[in-house]
């Protein structure tokens, strides 16, 4: 364990996202304590610059509602969100690669025929229809957002457990009689855990930036306030007030660009050889 | 700071409007406009959105045509008799008037357009006819209405755009909807159909043959075709165009585009449909089936500060169910100014527990949704949690129509006169699903009824006046709906522009006489 951290460490742009994930985090966790009034509240006059006004460092929106309270509550959203869909993905996602990979022949083609389904549709298109029929809300976003994003871990489960199938430990196991359940929870998985882990920390990037594209064309959950939805209300007005969508854009590209520099470390810290080749 | 913007912008207006009477109009020249979105259509008499409204108004023209007051002028009709009794309308034609192909108009083509034309397209049309008696034509340039009763708002519906005079020749015994010409429409007014390019602009030039002598003094008129807000701002910064009609821009550009030198901005020419914003409030359900869940909603609403914020000052808060441009407005009946106070108390009073309640915001972009925000942070004030359903512009439609909502915005126009315009929204006869422009609340009061009923029949204007006046009080008392704001659609152009808006119809029926400096 020491060993993985010293690793992931060694990786400077890695330390870097996962400060900023810890900042973005700590602004999700003390949002309600720092801004207890609703960001949806009309607090102060509109068009107010930032830096101008104590308390309204960021200045306010076209309404008058305060950009920085936005900003910590659309923290906390966008994390929940990107959290839960990946999970939610996922959980599809991981079951169908690894019966897929593990048990070959008609599961195998029935399975990946599913996936490429879905694959073959432009997952954001894909995202806007579904929230579309679905009605814009938290749980069809997260929905929708899950729905478009499992087809790659299938095929990263399956390849994975295609390659591990055939190794002397797998055999050894079926042959002393384990079940195909266990083999593949108790022998396979664990094996597969670090490729894994490396994607999902991408998935939820991508995840925050579907939402926030979602949200941007007025497909978010009307009742949420989310970076997205500051961007897009503010896009409008960008010749007057350039902070409106300034600072949620520049939360939106932190936020992502945290994720995937801690992805790019996990995948060196968990992969020690490839690091070494590269 | 509102304040003054919109005054300063009133202002911009007056001074423009002066030189205009010094100078001496000038022929010549083309017009740059817009329009927006792209006209399905263009034969006034079966399309009749605002945007063919605004292009066709050069195309057709109606009997008569309407000043600001909404006091009727000559048009087709030179000049015009109401017999004493209210019951007969006798038109005399201008002379002269020939049809774009060349055909002379007589008295038959407007025989034609009441009795078969409109009644055939237009509901709307169908409903004032069946208090119509006869339209006949003694001779080639007379028409004369009979009424079966008298019918005060009838001398209002002859405006260019609810009843376009159309040409017999080309439409009489033939499927009006199907018929070839409506690709090329052929009219009496001021300016001619020369090209239409999909999706780029549609260019109307000089009607020759006019019958006006002198007029028009444009010689081309183009209304160009953009569809994105902010490109429609730029070329007008550019000078690609001369007119930003109303409707076209976002508000915060007009505040910022009033601030160049020579740009003139005008809130007139919506006098006749004088739009008014609401929120149906459906009167079925608990607790809004309550009058005083009604009224605390009134007094919550901050009207002045989303016409401030929202509408950056452009329009004028609603003070009941008939605007304060249409004919019959009084003052009168509560106001509700905003006061969370008053609506607290009458929220305990009912015993309100704080049920959430659902909110369709009309899905016309940005103004919109912002405006729909701020009723949702009024409410949440006083403790009414409301509930958004976001929709498209067809699930805004079915929901309304089918009366699956709880409060749901919307506008709706008021047509020059009470009875063609606000009646249908509040008479216990119009509550029917399937229109989202009719009584979509369900409100019922007999006594109302009653009152709409008498007014719409009444002789004298005396009788009208005292007649609405009462039932102004009684719905104002009541809400069947909550009245948020007299829409105001600026028009933004070049100062050069001269008689650019001298109808309440907007640009859309003053072309004939508008000049542009060269």
């Amino acid at each position: 364990m020491l060993d993985f951290l010293k690793r992931f460490a060694g990786n400077r742009g890695a330390v870097i996202g996962a400060l900023l994930l810890v900042v973005t985090l700590l602004l999700a966790i003390f949002s309600p304590m720092l801004y207890p009034q609703s960001p949806w509240a009309i607090a102060q006059r509109p068009f107010l610059e930032p830096f101008t006004t104590e308390g309204y460092l960021m200045g306010t929106d076209t309404l008058g509602r305060n950009v920085a309270s936005g900003l910590a509550h659309g923290a906390y959203i966008s994390l929940l969100i990107g959290l839960i869909s990946t999970l939610v993905s996922l959980a599809i996602g991981i079951p169908l690669g690894a019966c897929a990979g593990y048990f070959g022949g008609w599961v195998d083609d029935i399975l990946m025929r599913v996936t490429e389904f879905f694959q073959v549709i432009p997952t954001f298109a894909f995202a806007v229809v579904l929230v579309a029929i679905l009605q814009p809300s938290l749980t069809s976003i997260i929905t929708a957002i899950a729905l478009v994003s499992w087809p790659p871990v299938a095929r990263l489960l399956r390849g994975e457990v295609l390659a591990l199938k055939s190794r002397e430990f797998i055999e050894a196991a079926q042959l002393s009689g384990q079940s195909s359940t266990t083999i593949i929870l108790r022998q396979i998985m664990p094996n597969t855990l670090s490729p894994v882990v490396v994607m999902s920390s991408m998935m939820i990037a991508t995840a925050i930036l579907t939402e926030s594209a979602l949200s941007f064309m007025g497909l978010g959950d009307p009742e949420i306030m989310s970076w997205g939805y500051m961007v897009g209300a503010g896009r409008t007005v960008i010749r007057q007030a350039w902070w409106i969508s300034f600072f949620p854009g520049l939360a939106i590209l932190l936020t992502v660009l945290a994720f995937n520099l801690i992805g790019e470390g996990l995948n060196d810290a968990l992969n020690p050889r490839l690091r070494k080749r590269g | 700071m509102f304040k003054k913007t919109l005054s300063a912008a009133l202002l911009g207006t007056v001074c423009a409007a002066l030189p205009a009477f010094a100078q001496d109009p000038v022929a010549g020249g083309r017009l740059n406009l817009l329009v927006q979105p792209e006209p399905s259509g263009l034969m006034l008499g079966i399309t009749t959105n605002a945007a063919t409204n605004l292009v066709s108004g050069g195309i057709y023209e109606g009997l008569l045509r309407y000043d600001q007051d909404l006091t009727p002028e000559p048009s087709l009709a030179k000049s015009w008799e109401i017999s004493e009794d209210g019951l007969t309308y006798t038109f005399h034609l201008q002379e002269g008037v020939k049809w774009h192909d060349g055909e002379p108009m007589t008295a038959h083509d407007v025989v034609f357009t009441f009795t078969e034309f409109l009644t055939e397209t237009q509901p709307r049309h169908r409903n004032i006819m069946n208090r119509v008696a006869s339209v006949e034509a003694p001779d080639e340039l007379t028409v004369v209405f009979t009424l079966k009763q008298a019918f005060g708002p009838f001398i209002r519906i002859f405006a260019y755009k609810t009843a376009p005079i159309v040409p017999a020749h080309i439409y009489e015994g033939t499927d009006f909807r199907a018929n070839e010409a409506n690709a090329t429409p052929i009219g009496t007014g001021p300016f001619k159909l020369d090209e239409w390019q999909r999706g780029a602009y549609i260019g109307l030039v000089k009607n020759e043959d006019y019958w006006m002598e002198g007029r028009p003094y444009l010689d081309e008129v183009i209304y160009h075709i953009i569809p994105d807000a902010a490109s429609r701002a730029n070329a007008y910064e550019t000078g690609d165009l001369d007119v930003l009609p109303g409707g076209t821009i976002e508000n915060f550009d007009i505040v910022r585009l009033q601030k160049n030198e020579g740009t003139c901005v005008d809130e007139g020419g919506w006098q006749y449909s004088s739009p008014m914003a609401w929120m149906w409030l459906n009167n079925r359900n608990a607790p809004l089936d309550n009058p005083k869940m009604r009224q605390a909603i009134m007094y919550a609403l901050d009207r002045e500060l989303a016409l401030q914020v929202v509408w950056n000052g452009f329009g004028r808060v609603a003070k009941g169910p008939i605007a304060s441009t249409t004919p019959f407005f009084d003052e009168t009946g509560p106001l509700y100014e905003h006061n969370p106070e008053k609506a607290k108390e009458l929220l305990a009073e009912i015993g309100y527990d704080g049920t959430p309640l659902r909110m369709l915001p009309l899905p016309y972009g940005e103004t919109w949704q912002r405006w729909a925000e701020v009723v949702r942070q009024n409410l949440a004030q006083v403790g009414i949690t409301l509930q958004t359903e976001a929709t498209d512009v067809a699930g805004w439609n079915q929901k309304t129509s089918q009366w699956d909502y709880d409060l749901a915005f919307t506008f709706v126009a008021q047509n020059g006169d009470p009875e063609l315009g606000v009646a249908r929204n509040y008479i216990s006869s119009q509550i029917a699903k399937g229109n989202p422009f009719n009584n979509v609340e369900g409100y019922s009061n007999p006594k109302v009824d009653e009152l709409f009923a008498k007014a719409a029949v009444a002789v004298s204007t005396e009788e009208r006046q005292a007649l609405y006046t009462e039932v102004q009080q009684i719905l104002q008392e009541d809400v069947p709906i909550a009245w948020l704001q007299e829409l105001s659609f600026p028009t933004v152009y070049d100062c050069g522009v001269h008689n650019l808006i001298t109808t309440a119809n907007g640009a859309g029926n003053s072309l004939r006489d508008t000049w542009k400096e060269q």
